[in-house]
């Protein structure tokens, strides 16, 4: 059976594909996978999963056909806006906090 | 030399010696994952003979390396189990592997009570290794038993039984017997070694005596 | 893809994975490359591991026992490489084992003393490495990625290597010699190692990306970083004609590619001895791999 592992370099990283190998169950899996990436401590921690367990998805989604800006960072423009708004309280309107009661 | 330094000596040349013979697996053994990792099961024997050569050492006012190399044959203090050649021979070797380990837990916990500070501190730091080494053994007992190769595996500990039981003395062999669940039988003692190990020392040797006392 | 396309994209610099339609001769292509390097990682442990039963100290049995261990796990690392290109390891091993497939000439030579050791894991090793970081930019992602790995752990044995051979050269006349006397026998095959002085675009290696380096690209390389490193030590090579030209380019004997085309053939002094040591483990052993599968089944 042939079992993927994915390794931690330090606690809080992503878990990143390593390599892969072959063992009976997953006792001798997890034997081999410390064997393999973890001898020299260079994992934090690693997770093995059966290679029959994982989809690979190539094309993550479907192609955008209509404008989808609005998921974007730049799908929104407030220059203008921000511009405008602060213009119209500089032109006579007292910050908050200043003058007043 | 006291009985600690004989003590100390005693399971540093079983863990050199063993270590040694595993050692022969690497590169051939059974398929690649299990040649890793028994290499460092090997590596691991090897270094936990060193550790018990060094604190033998101390007393002894030598060093680790001459305590492993530079006596005569006769002059080593390991059981004849760990002595004998098991290569090509997987069910002989787990067979050993997986007595070995369960004896050496029961030394090694003992040890860990010992009055000496240090030496009951270096059993702590081993047991935690070794932790690795008795999943390890477990984990292909199991296996060979659940398989239709049971009888090669069930033959070899019959076989290797009474060695084992060589291991260890008075009341820890009782508790081998509970562990490995068998009757206790006559055992192959220390103190008279296997035609085995003459041959094992000269190879082991060759190169450190090539050029005696050299650094290298 | 298909092959010029794929060809083009790969001179581009791009890389492919394996979920990806690879045209047939670009897959032999990789099997073949791919396979013997594994069969050399295979092989490449017999010489040595018969010294790590001979070890001097216990601190080179570990290091020595720790680089050999490394080995084979290269050798696994890069056979499943090929198995999910498919062919899987026991018909990679039937091949290396019957003959039919390569590995590298440094593996078919005997080693005869500590001498060997040390210059094995000092020089051998590094001619070696210098092949591999040229991988690192392989157009076939996965055996990209092992090389990364396989990389990082020969950084150690390069030092181990090194260490062996200082701690000889400092100590007595007759541990010189030996490192002497083996760096006299090892040079031939350590300069046929890197392969006939084919131009980089004529090899189908190099068209394919699978190498980015050419073959005397890479003796150089390994020349200019290494002859430097054996003269500081006061050792020779055992040819008169080396020496580095103004221009940089070192200038050699011409290596015997006849003797590398046999060696590499099955014909080098060891080759049969060592095949036939993996064919008896292995067919002593192969009941083991049998129960495994039993109980998996």
């Amino acid at each position: 059976m042939i079992w993927e592992v994915f390794r931690q370099e330090r606690e809080g990283q992503p878990f990143q594909h390593a390599g892969s190998l072959e063992a009976p169950d997953l006792v001798f899996a997890e034997a081999y996978a410390r064997e393999f990436y973890g001898r020299r401590d260079e994992s934090f921690a690693l997770w093995i999963v059966p290679r029959d367990a994982l989809h690979d998805v190539r094309e993550p989604y479907v192609a955008p056909v209509f404008d989808r800006d609005y998921r974007r960072v730049d799908g929104y423009s407030l220059k203008v806006k921000l511009k405008e708004a602060r213009e119209r309280v500089g032109a006579g309107h007292a910050p908050p906090g200043e003058g007043g009661a | 030399m006291t009985s600690r330094a004989e003590e100390l000596l005693t399971l540093a040349d079983d863990e050199l010696i063993l270590g040694w013979r595993n050692s022969e697996w690497t590169g051939i053994a059974p398929f690649l994952e299990e040649d890793v990792a028994f290499s460092s099961i090997a590596q691991t024997e090897i270094g936990h003979a060193r550790a018990f050569y060094e604190l033998a050492a101390q007393e002894l006012g030598t060093n680790a390396d001459e305590l492993a190399f530079d006596r005569d044959p006769e002059e080593y203090r390991c059981a004849p189990l760990v002595e004998l050649r098991l290569v090509p021979d997987w069910a002989r070797t787990i067979a050993r592997h997986w007595l070995y380990e369960t004896a050496d837990a029961i030394r090694i916990e003992a040890l860990k009570s010992s009055e000496n500070e240090a030496v009951a501190g270096l059993a702590a730091k081993i047991d935690r290794e070794e932790v690795y080494h008795r999943i390890h053994a477990d984990m292909w007992a199991r296996q060979l038993r659940a398989s239709p190769e049971r009888g090669r595996f069930e033959g070899a500990v019959a076989e290797l039984w009474p060695y084992a039981l060589g291991l260890v003395e008075g009341e820890q062999r009782g508790q081998l017997c509970s562990a490995v669940g068998r009757e206790t039988v006559d055992a192959v003692e220390r103190g008279t070694h296997t035609e085995e190990l003459r041959p094992l020392w000269e190879e082991m040797t060759m190169v450190r005596r090539s050029v005696a006392g050299a650094a290298w | 893809m298909n092959e010029d396309e794929l060809r083009a994209y790969v001179q581009e610099g791009g890389q492919v994975e394996s979920g990806d339609p690879l045209p047939e001769a670009y897959r032999k292509a990789l099997v073949k490359f791919i396979e013997m390097h594994g069969n050399s990682e295979l092989m490449g442990v017999l010489p040595e591991r018969e010294w790590i039963l001979r070890a001097p100290t216990l601190q080179r049995k570990l290091a020595l026992t720790s680089k050999v261990q490394d080995e084979v796990g290269h050798a696994q690392l890069i056979y499943r490489v090929v198995e999910d290109l498919g062919k899987p390891r026991e018909a990679c091993l039937d091949d290396l084992l019957a003959g039919r497939t390569k590995f590298h000439n440094v593996f078919h030579y005997p080693t005869k003393t500590w001498g060997d050791v040390g210059v094995i894991a000092w020089l051998v090793d590094a001619a070696a490495i210098i092949s591999q970081k040229a991988l690192l930019k392989c157009s076939y992602a996965p055996y990209a990625r092992i090389m990364k790995k396989i990389c990082w752990e020969e950084s150690f044995h390069i030092l181990h290597g090194r260490d062996v051979v200082l701690a000889m050269m400092t100590g007595t006349d007759e541990q010189r010699e030996l490192v002497q006397e083996a760096v006299n026998r090892w040079w031939g095959p350590l300069m046929q190692f890197h392969g006939n002085p084919i131009p980089a675009e004529d090899d189908p290696m190099y068209q394919w990306r699978i190498k980015s380096q050419g073959n005397e690209d890479a003796r150089q390389q390994f020349l200019d970083g290494y002859v430097p490193q054996i003269w500081e030590l006061g050792l020779t090579v055992p040819d008169p004609k080396l020496r580095k030209r103004d221009d940089g380019v070192w200038k050699f004997t011409e290596p015997d590619w006849d003797e590398l085309k046999s060696v590499v053939t099955g014909h080098g002094p060891q080759t049969e001895e060592r095949l036939g040591l993996r064919r008896y483990a292995r067919g002593e052993t192969e009941w083991v791999r049998r129960a495994l599968l039993a109980e998996a089944a």
